[in-house]
Parts: structure tokens; C-alpha cells; sequence
């Protein structure tokens, strides 16, 4: 009694653990601690689940335990320790697959207990088994196949059939029937309609990501975390286990809260996202824009940048392939100790996860306040002096506000353009993720730096210490 | 329909947790500002990884000579465990880089 008593003390703990952990994640001051709270949850709930009693003698296999938790933790100690800050969307996306995976194998068991007549279990039951199974599947194959994406590994178009998302809506009606059938046919189909259903998830999860890719990533991301959750939530029914419960069901909100974010972020819905894949397929150029590209020295643009009052600088994916962070750090710091007021305007899904842009700004030590939102940085724009803008496309394209005819009308942006005056830095005048024409840069305000973007910043940086 | 109603009445513990925990989680997490994005769905990312108390009372219940369901179980284990560790991890990771600024 006493023992059990400690055990749900400890479950217990371990959800409060969770809850107070993700409130404190809520401000940057708090965060850290947030996670640690996280994380001794999870430590309690492991030890409860380790000593908790069963009622009768269990065979335990203690040793099969041990040895796993211990090449979990090395395996999983070591990837966190050892990413680079740039590949975060690609190690979240390596986690969540894995814990969709041992969602799924969580599920086989249940399957092969079922059929084999060792466990019983009503209909619901293995509604959830089943449940488990597609949640956990897709969230399975769907991240690994992100993670593919991420590393360019497989080319988005190459992997987008035609008639793409009547083929996905083929496979989700079918796992519905098949389910379906399923539950209501129970033991007398057999175990292999069962398989059939799991086979199909994994199938479906490759496929549903397949033709979302570029811009749209980062809503695939939060999409298949938000899945993860649901999957443990799922296998948490099965174990009876409240716990598991929580802790699924809180990811799978948080997942769902950054999806709807990222596709308000880009004025989508996520039907929209799920089913257009505009990411890779109708990168169809809007209108042709006619106009002259102005280009600016670097000696002009050192000096328009030094003496002027306010900075802002608009950050794109660019900046971070070319691991350029840090020496646009150390501008920001020669023109702050000029006077000048510098500070960052993050676009919502600028990065490939949410929110990645101000991590790697924070790995190159630029304070968090001064890394502004799209409406703050949006009021800060129109009083700034010059926005300088580092291999970011789409999230700056005025058509977004004024040309109905761009796939990407609607779409909140930076409006860079009522800046005083506008430098964009790239590398060459091709398009963007999106393939869409940017009328930016051919705006009378705007004047271009072509280069790499850490070679352009580097010299930019030479010569403002020079003046 | 008998057999819902039943599961209803019987579950009504876990469904109100359920209802109370979705609230809750939308609560807490929509004022989450963009700064925190990607560490907030890496450390919930980590929580996803509660997968791994399943595996570890499938394997505690599991015979010592079902080997089938042992070594699903063991693999269980490792892939939950590599979720939950190494997302709390990377995560502590990212915000240290968010907290030595501060002055």
C-alpha cells in the first residue's frame, strides 16, 4: 500500500513536473529552469514505472531494462551534445520519429497479444491499439522522411507523384475502412489486416510529407511533434498510465498551437499546407517585374550603415547556411558602439522549425531583446533608417501585399520597404524557396550587395572598422 | 451505442483528465513568445518520450522466455529513451545559449 502510495506520488510529481516545466518555458529567463523541471518529471516517472508494484510476482527482466535505458541515454546524450545548432530541425525531427516509433512498437505488442489470446481487449481498446498504431506510424516515417528533406537527401519534387494528394486521400479513407473493418470483424480476420493497417500508416506518413518541402517545413515539423504526443497519449489509454497520458496530450497541444502559428505566419490554412505542397510544385513566378537593380559598393553601404540612427537587420535561412551569424554580431557591435540602434526582425518562419532563427542568433550572443517580432518589427521598420536584409526572400516580397496574383498574397511579411532605405544582401538575383519573383529588389529604395552572405558580411565589417 | 456509453460512464476519470489537460496544455503553450519556438518544441519534443514508461512495464510484465516480445519491448525502451534524454539535453543546450546574456 505504502508503496503504491509512492508510486502515484511520483507519477504525480512527474505530470506537475511537465506542466510547471512548460509554463516556465514561457520566458526566456525562466526556461532553463522549465526544462529541468521537465526533466526530473520524466526521471521520477521512470523510477516509479521501474519499482512499481503489479499486485503479483512479475518477471521483471530487469537487466533487458537497464540495458536499454542505458543505451537510450548514451545515444541520446551524446546527438543532443554533438548537433550543430543550424541541424535542430533535422535532430527534432530524428526524436519525434523515434518516439512515434516505440509508439508503434508498443502497439505490435498489443496486436500480437490480442491474436494470440494472451491479453484481452474490447473493441475501444483496440480502437486505441489501432489508434496508436497510425498516429505513431505516421509520426514515425513521416520525421524520418523530414529529416531526409532537411539534409537533402531525397529531392522534393522527385518525390511528389502526380495526383499526389488524391493518392494520400485514397490511402486515409482506406486505413479508415480497413480500421473500420477491423474492429468490427475482431479475432475472426486474423492478425494480418492488422499488419496491413500498420503497413499502410508507415506508408502514409512518407507520403503525406512528401510533397510539403522548402517554406512549408516548418509547419511539417510541429505537425509531426504535435503527432508524437497524440501517439504516446494513445499508448497511454493502453498502459492505463495517466502520466502518459499528460505528457502526450500536452505535446500534442503545444504541436498543434506552433502549427496553427507557422501557417497563420504564412496565411494558410492547414488543409492548404496538407494537400497544395505549393512548397515544391506551383513555384509558378507572379507577375514579371520590369525595373532596374540598383547595386550599392561596400565602401557606400558601410558608410549609409555607420552614421545612420537605427539598423535593422532582416535575417534569413541564408544567414544561417552561410554560418554567418557571428560576424553579423560583431557589426551590430561596431555600429551599437557608434551609436547606432541595431536590432533583428525575425519573421515567424524564418529558419526551417519555428522560432530556429532566434536560436542561432542567441548561439552568436545577440541578446533576445533585440530580436523583434513581425509586429514589433513591423512598426520598428517604418522608423528605421536602413534595413538590411541577409539571405531572406519570400518573407520580405511586397507582393505578398499588393500583387493578388502572387502565391503568396495574403502572407504577413516584414515590410521592409518603408524602411528610409533598403540593402539587400545575396547571392545571386535567382528566387527564393518559393521560386516566386521578389518586386523588392527592384524597388527605388532598394539597393543590392551580391556575394556570399559571410564573405559580404566579412568584408562589410572590414570596412566599417576602417572609418 | 450501449457499449459507448458504458466506456463513458466507466472512463469518466481519464476523459476528464483528458478534456482538463488539452485546456490546460493550449493554455500554457499559446503564450509561449517566437523567441522560445524551437526550444519549446524540442523540450516537448522530450516530453513525447513518456512513450518509454510504456515500454518499461511491457517489458517488466513481459514472460523471461516470450523473446519475441522482450526484444520488441527492449527496443522500445532504447528508441523512447533516446527521445526523452537527448530532447531534454538539446534542449538545456539551447537555452543556456539564452541565458548567459542576460545582464
Amino acid at each position: 500500500m505504502l508503496l503504491t502510495f509512492i508510486i502515484e506520488t511520483f507519477f504525480l510529481l512527474g505530470s506537475i513536473g511537465f506542466i510547471w516545466g512548460l509554463r516556465l518555458l514561457s520566458s526566456p529567463d525562466t526556461a532553463r529552469k522549465g526544462n529541468i523541471y521537465a526533466g526530473v518529471g520524466m526521471a521520477l516517472a521512470i523510477i516509479a514505472s521501474l519499482i512499481m508494484p503489479f499486485g503479483e510476482e512479475v518477471p521483471n527482466n530487469y537487466a533487458w531494462i537497464m540495458v536499454a535505458l542505458l543505451i537510450g541515454t548514451v545515444i541520446g546524450y551524446y546527438s543532443a551534445v554533438k548537433v550543430a545548432m543550424t541541424s535542430m530541425p533535422q535532430m527534432v525531427s530524428i526524436f519525434n520519429g523515434l518516439g512515434g516509433a516505440c509508439a508503434v512498437v508498443l502497439g505490435l505488442v498489443d496486436v500480437l497479444h490480442y491474436y494470440d489470446g494472451t491479453k484481452v481487449v474490447d473493441t475501444l481498446g483496440f480502437l486505441t491499439v489501432l489508434l496508436t498504431l497510425l498516429i505513431g506510424g505516421v509520426a514515425f516515417t513521416g520525421s524520418i522522411f523530414a529529416y531526409a528533406k532537411l539534409e537533402d537527401l531525397v529531392d522534393d519534387k522527385k518525390v511528389t507523384l502526380p495526383k499526389h494528394s488524391v493518392i494520400n486521400m485514397i490511402m486515409l479513407v482506406g486505413l479508415i475502412v480497413l480500421g473500420a473493418y477491423i474492429l468490427i470483424q475482431g479475432e475472426a480476420i486474423g492478425m494480418e489486416a492488422a499488419f496491413l493497417f500498420l503497413i499502410i500508416s508507415l506508408i502514409y506518413g512518407v507520403s503525406f510529407v512528401a510533397p510539403i518541402g522548402g517554406a512549408d517545413m516548418p509547419v511539417v515539423i510541429s505537425l509531426l511533434n504535435s503527432f508524437s504526443g497524440l501517439s504516446g497519449a494513445a499508448a497511454g489509454i493502453l498502459f492505463d498510465s495517466q502520466f502518459m497520458v499528460v505528457g502526450g496530450i500536452l505535446v500534442g497541444a503545444s504541436g498543434t498551437i506552433l502549427t496553427v502559428m507557422m501557417c497563420n505566419a504564412m496565411n494558410r490554412s492547414i488543409w492548404n499546407v496538407l494537400i497544395g505542397g505549393f512548397g515544391g510544385t506551383s513555384a509558378i513566378g507572379a507577375t514579371a517585374t520590369g525595373g532596374t537593380v540598383k547595386e550599392i559598393s561596400l565602401n557606400d553601404a558601410a558608410i549609409q550603415l555607420y552614421y545612420s540612427q537605427s539598423v535593422i537587420i532582416v535575417p534569413g535561412y541564408g544567414l544561417a547556411v552561410a554560418q554567418a551569424q557571428k560576424i553579423c554580431k560583431e557589426i551590430d557591435d561596431q555600429l551599437s558602439a557608434n551609436g547606432v540602434e541595431v536590432k533583428y526582425a525575425i519573421h515567424p518562419v524564418a529558419g526551417r522549425m519555428p522560432g530556429h532563427m532566434n536560436v542561432l542568433l542567441a548561439e552568436a550572443d545577440v541578446p533576445y531583446p533585440k530580436l523583434l517580432d513581425l509586429d514589433e518589427a513591423n512598426s520598428a521598420l517604418a522608423s528605421a533608417d536602413v534595413a538590411i536584409i541577409v539571405g531572406a526572400n519570400d518573407v520580405v516580397n511586397p507582393a505578398a501585399e499588393n500583387d493578388p496574383g502572387s502565391p503568396i498574397y495574403g502572407m504577413p511579411v516584414l515590410k521592409v520597404w518603408t524602411a528610409k532605405s533598403v540593402i539587400v544582401m545575396k547571392r545571386s538575383m535567382r528566387s527564393g524557396y518559393a521560386g516566386i519573383e521578389n518586386p523588392l529588389f527592384f524597388h527605388e529604395r532598394t539597393k543590392m550587395l551580391f556575394g556570399d552572405a559571410k564573405d559580404v558580411l566579412g568584408k562589410l565589417n572590414s570596412e566599417i572598422k576602417s572609418l | 451505442m450501449e457499449n459507448f456509453y458504458a466506456f463513458f460512464l466507466d472512463n469518466l476519470l481519464i476523459i476528464y483528465l483528458l478534456a482538463f489537460t488539452v485546456i490546460l496544455g493550449f493554455e500554457i503553450i499559446a503564450k509561449v513568445p517566437t523567441v522560445l519556438h524551437t526550444p519549446l518544441m524540442s523540450g516537448s519534443n522530450a516530453i513525447s518520450g513518456v512513450v518509454v514508461i510504456g515500454a518499461i512495464i511491457l517489458v517488466r510484465l513481459t514472460d523471461s522466455s516470450d523473446y519475441l516480445t522482450l526484444s520488441l519491448g527492449f527496443a522500445g525502451i532504447i528508441l523512447g529513451m533516446i527521445n526523452a534524454a537527448g530532447g531534454f539535453v538539446v534542449t538545456d543546450r539551447m537555452l543556456e545559449m539564452f541565458k548567459k546574456k542576460k545582464k
